[in-house]
């Protein structure tokens, strides 16, 4: 059985978190910008399940657990919040939305 | 003994009055101010009386009599102690100070009754007393710059009294600004005493400089350092400027602060160095001759003044000259004879001044006056005798120390023919500045408003002070007219030890009464002495003063507006007081005044440090500026900004790896 090398799923990994901020910074629609937050919380969970499979080790599985149900909450809270402000704002464009703004 | 062993307490009174009053006393009638004010003043004379009264029964060799209350401040070797002393001069000027200031104080209660700030002034007449007896105490130098800084505040402080005025506040900042330049000199003076004897204390300094032989150059230089002091402030050439415009404080305040008491202040320190400056003769001559000049010249400017104070004013400075003069040749206790009587008949001019001040309605040109005989009997009787005693008329106060004076200088072991000229020749312009006075003001045709100004007498808390010190300007002088008169000469004899103790030739007390006139050792003639004392060139030049004003303000009325146009560049002149004012103005204010504004406000304060302050806080505002535009709450340029700082630490975990890893 041929092993696939560690550095090919760390690359594919790497390049996934670069694509999600790319487009976490590049894209205007909040939904797209949500997409690509879920997009770099799993490029990382590859990362970890690759790290926890070379050591076999259970720890970075564990993390993996843990990091997608804090994804599942942050989607319900974040899609409740996105939801709240196109009813308020008509838009989903995230340069209308500049509450953070002191 | 209770008073000498508390010594504080003549001290304590005076300044207990001006903290009561001067805290408490803005609420209170005038008589509460009244009493707390004279009453403190009061007692400190009672004090002073029963502290002569111990004084007499010490033993000479228990003299000066020293009380140290604390060491003040101890730095390495040098030594301040609260120290105050008693021995015969010190006596004497407590009681000129005391006796006076007691009188004013009654005075000032009738002549301050209208006036508003009523507990202000008592109290700073309070603290004037209690600085004023502080210099005269004091047992060191350090003391006595205490008092002497302290005569200088208040002296400050009630010139300015009606503050509001910008006449009186500018002449209370130009009385402060002038003396602190003599301040600064005799400030040098007493550290360069401390630096050549090691203490600054009276007692030791005298000791040591009768035994040890220090350099003439130092003693010149401490001598003309402390001298420095006196001249401002004592108000002689070239730094007289400033008691002329005093008199823009309250009367009886020119009558205590700057006739009476503080200004003499610069002939008691004089008197109490007198070891070290009868050591230096270069000194003592620049004494004299600085006496001298400022006799002759401010008596020229007396003769044209028409304003009755600036009239006392020029007088005082002449009359403080003569009693450097005095010094200068070495006659300290004519010098102090001539400030003691000079208290009570200039006190007496002032108070009198004031009172016809207030009968005519606060007018105070003597061209607007006249006439004023018989309407205000008690006022003129009174200036008349002061007048008759600061001219010099036989019999009277100012004859007595006068002629002392100029005997000295003429006929003393450091006589000066020219010196004594100067004296001679400005005795007689004071005589006549001083009967002009009194015919502008007395004599003639009333030229004030008489349906405008009601003249009345001044009420009896003003008049009794005028009568008792008229009766000491004229018995005043008998303390010392028997020496004139072939007898005893008590108050030589008294102030000798003072002077004989530590003077480089022993003076016995004979010695010292015979210094003054050589003749009398020969011939003890009573009726020759007194025929040659009446003859004395000082009678004669005040005789002719007199005559003269008599001539020129009765006989003649309009004798002075003709000699005024026949000789007058001369008239503007001295009209103008020699432009000193204008002269000091260009060279010295204006050229100050210049490099302050536009050296140290506009380009140091403003261009400098400003510039660095408002400087450093224009950086970090725009700092600020930058910054703000990082927080635009625009998601997405957060974002970015989260980007780099990964990146960042990324770049630096990488190096910091590779580094580890070589």
């Amino acid at each position: 059985m041929s092993v696939v090398p560690i550095s090919y799923y760390l690359v594919l990994s790497g390049v996934l978190f670069g694509l999600g901020v790319i487009a976490f910074v590049y894209k205007r629609n909040i939904i797209t910008i949500f997409m690509s937050i879920e997009l770099m919380l799993n490029a990382v969970n590859l990362a970890f399940v690759t790290f926890a499979r070379a050591h076999d080790q259970l720890d970075g599985l564990v993390f993996v657990f843990f990091v997608i149900v804090v994804a599942a909450a942050e989607a319900a809270v974040g899609l409740a919040i996105v939801i709240m402000l196109s009813q308020n704002r008509q838009s989903l464009s995230i340069e209308r939305i500049n509450h953070l703004k002191l | 003994m209770p008073i000498l062993h508390h010594l504080w307490i003549i001290l304590a009174l005076p300044l207990a009055g001006s903290a009561v009053n001067g805290l408490l006393g803005k609420r209170w009638s005038q008589p509460a101010v009244n009493s707390v004010a004279v009453g403190s003043v009061t007692l400190a004379l009672l004090s002073v009386f029963e502290l002569v009264r111990e004084f007499s029964q010490l033993s000479p060799d228990q003299l000066p009599f020293v009380g140290n209350y604390f060491t003040w401040m101890v730095a390495g070797p040098f030594r301040v102690d609260f120290a105050l002393q008693v021995d015969q001069l010190t006596v004497v000027m407590l009681l000129v100070v005391s006796f006076v200031g007691w009188l004013i104080h009654i005075y000032s209660t009738g002549y301050m009754a209208h006036e508003g700030g009523y507990y202000r002034f008592f109290s700073y007449l309070n603290l004037f007393m209690f600085f004023m007896l502080t210099l005269v105490m004091a047992a060191n130098l350090i003391v006595m710059f205490v008092g002497w800084e302290g005569v200088g505040l208040c002296s400050y402080l009630l010139i300015g009294f009606w503050f509001l005025k910008k006449s009186a506040a500018d002449a209370g900042k130009k009385a402060f600004i002038t003396t602190r330049i003599g301040d600064y000199g005799f400030t040098v003076g007493v550290l360069l005493t401390f630096a050549t004897f090691g203490s600054i204390d009276f007692g030791t300094i005298f000791k040591s400089v009768a035994s040890n032989p220090i350099s003439e150059t130092t003693l010149t230089a401490i001598s003309i350092l402390l001298f420095t002091g006196a001249v401002g402030k004592s108000a002689q050439l070239p730094l007289y400027v400033w008691l002329p415009d005093a008199m823009e404080g309250p009367t009886p305040v020119s009558a205590l602060i700057h006739a009476a008491t503080m200004v003499t202040a610069g002939v008691y320190m004089v008197a109490r160095m007198n070891p070290l400056f009868s050591r230096a003769p270069m000194a003592m001559l620049v004494v004299a001759i600085v006496g001298a000049i400022t006799a002759f010249y401010s008596a020229t400017i007396g003769l044209l003044q028409t304003d009755i104070k600036r009239v006392l004013a020029y007088s005082t400075v002449s009359q403080l000259g003569y009693m450097f003069l005095a010094c200068g040749v070495g006659s300290y206790s004519a010098g102090i004879f001539h400030l003691m009587t000079h208290a009570f008949f200039k006190a007496l001019l002032f108070l009198a001044a004031g009172s016809v001040i207030h009968a005519v309605g606060g007018e105070q040109d003597m061209m607007k006056m006249g006439g004023l005989r018989q309407k205000i009997p008690i006022t003129y009787w009174t200036m008349l005798i002061a007048t008759l005693a600061i001219a010099g008329i036989p019999g009277f106060a100012g004859f007595f120390s006068k002629d002392e004076i100029l005997e000295a200088a003429g006929a003393g072991p450091r006589a000066n023919f020219l010196l004594w000229l100067l004296g001679i020749v400005g005795a007689g312009l004071t005589s006549f500045y001083m009967f002009r006075l009194i015919f502008l003001t007395f004599f003639g045709t009333p030229r004030y408003d008489q349906q405008r100004v009601h003249v009345h007498e001044s009420p009896r808390n003003m008049t009794i002070p005028l009568t008792i010190l008229a009766f000491c300007s004229i018995f005043g002088g008998w303390f010392a007219a028997p020496h004139l008169v072939g007898g005893t000469d008590y108050f030589q004899r008294f102030l000798a030890p003072v002077f004989s103790m530590y003077a480089p030739q022993p003076i016995t007390p004979q010695a010292a009464s015979l210094a003054g006139n050589p003749e009398s050792g020969m011939a003890h003639n009573p009726a020759l002495e007194l025929a040659h004392a009446i003859l004395s060139w000082p009678v004669g030049v005040a005789i002719a003063g007199f005559l003269l004003a008599w001539w020129m303000y009765i006989r003649n009325p309009d004798a002075p507006k003709r000699l005024a146009t026949r000789v007058s560049g001369l008239y503007s002149l001295v009209f103008h007081k020699y432009y000193v004012d204008e002269i000091y103005s260009a060279l010295i204010v204006r050229p100050l005044l210049w490099i302050s504004t536009n050296v140290f406000w506009h380009a140091i304060d403003e261009g400098l440090i400003d510039g660095v302050v408002n400087g450093s806080a224009r950086a970090a505002r725009a700092a600020g500026g930058r910054a703000r535009e990082l927080q635009s709450g625009n998601t997405r340029s957060y974002a970015s900004w989260v980007l780099v700082g990964v990146l960042g630490f990324t770049v630096l975990l990488l190096a910091l790896y590779l580094r580890g890893a070589q």
